[in-house]
Formats: C-alpha cells, structure tokens, sequence
C-alpha cells in the first residue's frame, strides 16, 4: 500500500476517531486515502484552528488530538496552535504536508521548514524520509505525545513518501531510549512529604494543570479530603476541585482571589502539584515567605527549581505519586487552619450588583455557571472575558473549564469548544469570548453548522480589546492606541447569516431570561452580551 | 564558572539544531560544544563548556535531558577528567624569527605540521589552559590564523557516563 493508506492505518490503529484539518496540495495523497477510512474529518476554516479545536479534543477525551495540514503557509498557520498546545501541556499529533523530497531546501511553491520553526514549540518532530517508516514514527509520535509531559508531536510527510508503495508493517511497541517518562515517585521523597505534613500547623496544596493531564482528580480529591489540606489553584488548575468545595480557596496570582493569595502568604508547607509556578501566578513567588517550605512534585524534572527555590521535589506522574501519599495514610491537618482561611473566605465577596450601563460581567458568569448543567465544558478565550470568567465560574464535580494558560493565544475558545464538543457530543459546551477574540475565530461558524456540533457562544461586546485598554489606563496615563474596535460587525447578525440564531442582552434584566434560554436550546446559538467598556478586571476579587 | 557537560546523542541529522536552538532560546552561554561518533555509530558524544553559575549548568543538564534525541546527559567535575583541546596555529616565521618559534614548540611539545618560506603550522593537543598559554606565547610573533575545536572530555578511571 501507499504511504498514505499506511499513515491512515497506523492513525486507525492508535485509535483515531477524528481529525480536524484543512487541505492542500501536499497534503492530498493523505485525503485521498482518509476518504476511505471511518475516522471523521472536520473541516475547519483556518490552520490554527485545527490545531484549538485538536487541542480541545484532547483535553476532554484524554486522548492526543490530530490535526493534518498541507505544506508552507498551512503548516506556519498551525505554529501559533502548536505552541499553545505546548504551553498548556497538550498532546497532539500535527500531520503536515511536505513538498518532493528531492525539491527540498530549493524553496519551492509552499515549501516551509515546519520542523525547523515549530522546533521551540514541539515535544518533538519528524520529518519523513522513508515510507517504510510511516507507521513506527506514527505510534511513537502518539506515545511521546501522551506519556511524561504531554505535548504536541509534528511529523512533516512529503508528498513522493505519502505516494510511494511500501508493505504495512505496523510495530507492537516503542522504545526509544533517550526517552523514558516517569511514574512513580521517589518512596523516600514520598515519606519525607509525609514527615513534612506531620509537622506542619499551615500546609497548603497549589494545584495546576497536571493533575488533568494526568487524569488525577478522583485521587487529589480523596487526597485533599483524608488530608484536610486546603486548596489554592492556578488558572490552568481551575476546576480540580469544585468551586463550592469547603477545602477550595479559590485561585492565585495577579488576577486570583485575595484568600488564596493570603493562604500562600501565611502558609507554612506549601506543595506545588503539577502547576510550574508561571509569571501569572507571580504573587506566589513574591507571597511566599522565607521560612515556607516548599514541596514540588511535578512530571517534569525541568520544572523544578525553575521559576521557585524548593525545599525538596518529587517527580513523577501526579495520580501515581497521589496514590503512594493515599497508601502511606498521611496525617490530617488541624480545622483550626481551615477554619481561618473559610472564615476570610466568607468575609470576601465579589461584586455582583447592578451596573448603570451594560450587564455586569462577572454577575453573568457566575448565573450563567450556576445555570448550566454539571458537567458542562466551558472554554474561555483571552482578555477580559477570560479574567471575568476565571474568577467567577462555578465548576462542579465534573464541569471542565478550559481556556489557554500559558500562550494567552485569542480566539482559542471557539475551536477548543467545537474538538470538546466532538469529543464528549453528550456534555453541554460554551465558548465565552469577547468581541475581539470572537473576529479571530468566527469563521469557525461555518464548521460548526456544517458538522452540526452544539457549541453555544456567549460573546462580551465592549468595543474595545479591553485587557490591553486597562493596561494603557493604569499603566500609560490612559494612553488608549489600537485598543477600539470600532467597525466591527454586529456578532448577532454575523451568527444568522451563518444560520445560526442569536440574540443581544444589553443589561442585567434581560440576561435572565437568556440564560435559561441557552441552556434549553439545541444546536448553535450566540448571546451577545453588551458590557461597559470601562468594567475592570484588576479590581479585587473575594 | 565553567562547567563540562557531556551528553550522548542520537546519531542523526536534526540532532544538533534541537540542541543548538535550545541553548540560544534558553539564554544559556556556550564556550564550546564538540561532536563526534562514538563506539557506537549510531551514537554521538557531544561535550558542552557552559559558563553559569549552578542554576544554569542544572538547567543546561535539565533541558538537555528533556530533548528525546539526548539518552544520557552528565557534568564532569575537573577534577576527576581529562580534558583535551586541538589547536592549529599558523604562525608569520621568517628566518630571522624561525627558530625562537620552532623552540617554543620544543618546549611546549607541540609538532610543527607545515613549514614555508615565511609561515610555520603548529598542531597542539593538550588541556585548554596549556593551549591558551601556547596561543599567548605566539601572540609575540604574528599568528595569521587559528583552528582550534572544542573541548573534548572524558571521566578518568573506570567511569563513564
């Protein structure tokens, strides 16, 4: 069989549903062949979105999303999503097109050196020289994408490799040798987190993203019940334990909530869990005092140390270090302690009243969330609207909130929604965006209405790209350049002419009724939600 | 303070470039950086001196470790390795300055490789410092080109990477 067959067999083999893609000329054999294969195709509209909506895919079904692009400007489009994919720890398998081989490094029509400029942002890369590799580099892509620390995988195929004819030998295993993740923990390092837990009046847990990545939750919070420890979460940590949960203090940094930030200033063992203490989460290194003690246990060894001192570190895969701490009976913490975060927890408030002008942004984040059903995926963009949304969300047992961390990539939330979506068609998905992160990924509409996937889409109009807006004002005499969006469309008429109705709140009152609307319909709708353009997210939140 | 790193590699085209790109993205200060085959053909040895203080040689060995191409990464202490430079020097040698030079060699024990009617080549192997100070004493005389390769280092003894 032909390359192409062989790489459509070996996707099959690793279980592959679905892929998300756009074509083109180098990439054709490919598409050729994957019209005979049961593995759907989604048809985005840009690159980039391809590898979001792989990237939503993933993060809802475990699994590493695929995307295929063709050569050139294809495979540069797809960069920005492979590096937030990367940021974020996500796994996937990009597939791109690749001119002849024997054209290579001649600069010829959408020829681009794709492995060499998506170097940075790739766990690895590949690019194909023999068909009768295809299949070997196909399963250890998926295993280094979804082993260790996660993370995107490029394989770049040219076109001759996709065409020419090869017997299909599919390998059993992998094994590369510069390559071996870790599992467990270290049992010495494990009992001396132990040791540190039986002295400790103050510990705290941070949790980030690692415990979803490494499909943790059911064991952090067994953990973090038996323990009595507290909870503070990064932003890609949000939702690893219920918002309601008496043990959550909410999230820290710059923009989380002050109980947390206190927690972390007054904590006397802080453990870092699968969270690598980015510069968003700032106010942690600066809140932590001298003489806390700080236990990291992370999957990545080159993470620790980074960005904070620690006092000692585990590395390993955070559900098989959780299950050696679970087994190891550790020590529960004093109700004193909690008892004094819950009580400023209580004392704290986020403002919710009535604005003059528009609807109060975080007020409609938190109805709204209340409103949905409990295992709803919400997938919040970049600017305000992922700030309001962070802080005010209330996530259940087994709602998911996903939104970029690390890149602060906008217009993700639409096509991470659309690969959620498909990767769990039973569990309600929003994406929430606001006007200027909504006209970096609209054209998605059309993949949504023509795959028919049931994504609702809440965009926050304010007219102005309000995240850099409150930087000018608090930062540069407010200086505003470039940040109003004046001769936008109107985001309710764009929705129907793709078909897709929609509607407009313009205050408080009205939203009530619309989010009991969004959460009855079937199929695509869009609210858009009309915020003063003045409405601030650095102010406090409870 | 330098640091010598050695680290075993994939054998293969890329392999270089993932390593190279990591360290300019990383802000890590290389010195030098030598590549070879080993034992092993489809293995090469690379030797990293890397100038930092202990958080950059931990972060070098970290991120080198974290590449897939990279099996096994380690920092040699001085002490316990030997470390090895080769230079080539070519020297303006006329007649009347012919023989201070060729008594430098001597006593440095390096060979003298090329000879002609105005220039002497100077071929060296040794551990960096008696290279620099091979390449100071030459300094008198008008060096008209250098080729000198990284440092290449080995662990003394029954030890190995």
């Amino acid at each position: 069989m032909n390359g192409a067959k062989a790489i459509v067999k070996s996707l099959e083999r690793e279980g592959v549903t679905h892929i998300f893609g756009y074509p083109g000329a180098t990439i054709a054999p490919l598409y050729d062949q994957l019209a005979h294969s049961e593995i759907r195709h989604i048809l985005v509209r840009h690159e980039q979105h391809a590898g979001h909506a792989a990237s939503g895919f993933a993060r809802i079904s475990g699994r590493p999303g695929v995307c295929m692009v063709t050569s050139g400007p294809g495979a540069t489009n797809l960069i920005t999503a492979l590096a937030t994919a990367y940021m974020d720890s996500v796994p996937l398998v990009a597939i791109t097109g690749q001119v002849y081989s024997h054209l290579l490094g001649r600069d010829v029509f959408q020829e681009a050196d794709i492995t060499g400029s998506a170097e940075p942002f790739t766990k690895y890369s590949y690019l194909v020289k023999n068909t009768a590799d295809l299949p070997s580099i196909i399963k250890e892509a998926f295993y280094i994408a979804s082993t260790g620390r996660q993370g995107p995988v490029l394989i770049d195929i040219p076109v001759d490799v996709q065409l020419a004819e090869r017997e299909f030998v599919f390998p059993d295993e992998v094994s590369i040798r510069g390559y071996d993740p870790t599992g467990a923990g270290e049992v010495k390092q494990i009992q001396q987190i132990l040791q540190e837990l039986k002295s400790a009046k103050a510990p705290l847990i941070c949790a980030g993203g690692g415990i979803f990545t490494a499909k943790a939750q059911v064991a952090f919070s067994k953990f973090v019940q038996e323990t009595n420890i507290p909870v503070v979460t990064t932003l890609m940590g949000l939702g690893v334990l219920p918002t309601d949960h008496p043990l959550n203090m909410g999230q820290v940094g710059m923009h989380g909530k002050s109980t947390a930030n206190d927690a972390i200033g007054e904590a006397d063992v802080l453990i870092l869990m699968g969270a690598r203490v980015s510069d968003r989460a700032v106010l942690l290194p600066d809140k932590v005092k001298r003489r806390t003690k700080i236990i990291h246990i992370d999957i990545d060894p080159a993470e620790i140390g980074k960005n904070l001192d620690t006092t000692f570190s585990v590395v390993g895969d955070m559900g098989e270090v959780l299950a050696q701490l679970l087994a190891m009976k550790p020590p529960r913490t004093a109700d004193a302690w909690v008892a004094r975060l819950t009580e400023m927890k209580k004392t704290r408030r986020n403002d919710y009243a009535d604005r003059a002008k528009g609807v109060n942004p975080k007020a409609f984040v938190y109805e709204m969330s209340i409103a949905l059903p409990d295992s709803y995926i919400y997938c919040a963009d970049v600017g305000q609207n992922q700030l309001w949304s962070a802080g005010n969300i209330d996530i259940r047992e087994r709602g998911r909130f996903l939104t970029t961390g690390g890149m602060g990539t906008m217009g993700y939330s639409i096509p991470a929604a659309i690969g959620a979506k498909i990767a769990a068609p039973e569990r309600f998905t929003i994406a929430v965006c606001g006007d200027g992160s909504f006209q970096m990924s609209l054209m998605e509409l059309a993949t949504l209405v023509q795959h028919d996937i049931d994504v609702k889409i809440v965009v926050m109009v304010n007219g102005k790209l309000g995240l850099v807006r409150e930087i000018q004002t608090e930062q540069y005499g407010d200086n505003q350049i470039a940040v109003d969006l004046s001769g936008s469309p109107d985001p309710v008429k764009i929705a129907e002419a793709y078909g897709i109705p929609a509607k407009r709140v313009r205050n408080q009152k009205e939203t009530i009724a619309e989010i009991q609307a969004i959460t009855q319909r079937k199929g695509p709708y869009l609210l858009a939600v009309e915020v003063d353009s003045w409405e601030p997210t650095l102010s406090t939140n409870g | 303070m330098q640091h010598t790193i050695a680290a075993l590699v994939e054998n293969k085209s890329g392999v270089l470039s993932r390593i190279s790109g990591l360290f300019a993205r990383r802000g890590f200060n290389i010195d030098s950086l030598a590549v070879g085959p080993t034992e092993d053909p489809s293995i090469s040895r690379i030797t990293i001196i890397v100038n930092g203080d202990n958080y950059i040689a931990e972060q070098v060995i970290k991120q080198l470790n974290k590449l897939i191409d990279v099996i096994k990464v380690s920092s040699l202490t001085e002490i316990e390795t030997t470390r090895r430079e080769l230079v080539l020097v070519k020297v303006k040698a006329d007649e009347k300055k012919r023989s201070e030079i060729i008594d430098i060699a001597k006593i440095m024990d390096c060979n003298i490789v090329d000879v002609s009617h105005t220039t002497l080549m100077l071929e060296f192997v040794n551990r960096p410092e008696r290279v620099d100070l091979l390449i100071d004493l030459l300094q008198k005389y008008q060096i008209l080109e250098i080729a000198r390769t990284g440092t290449i280092a080995l662990q003394k003894g029954s030890k190995s990477i």
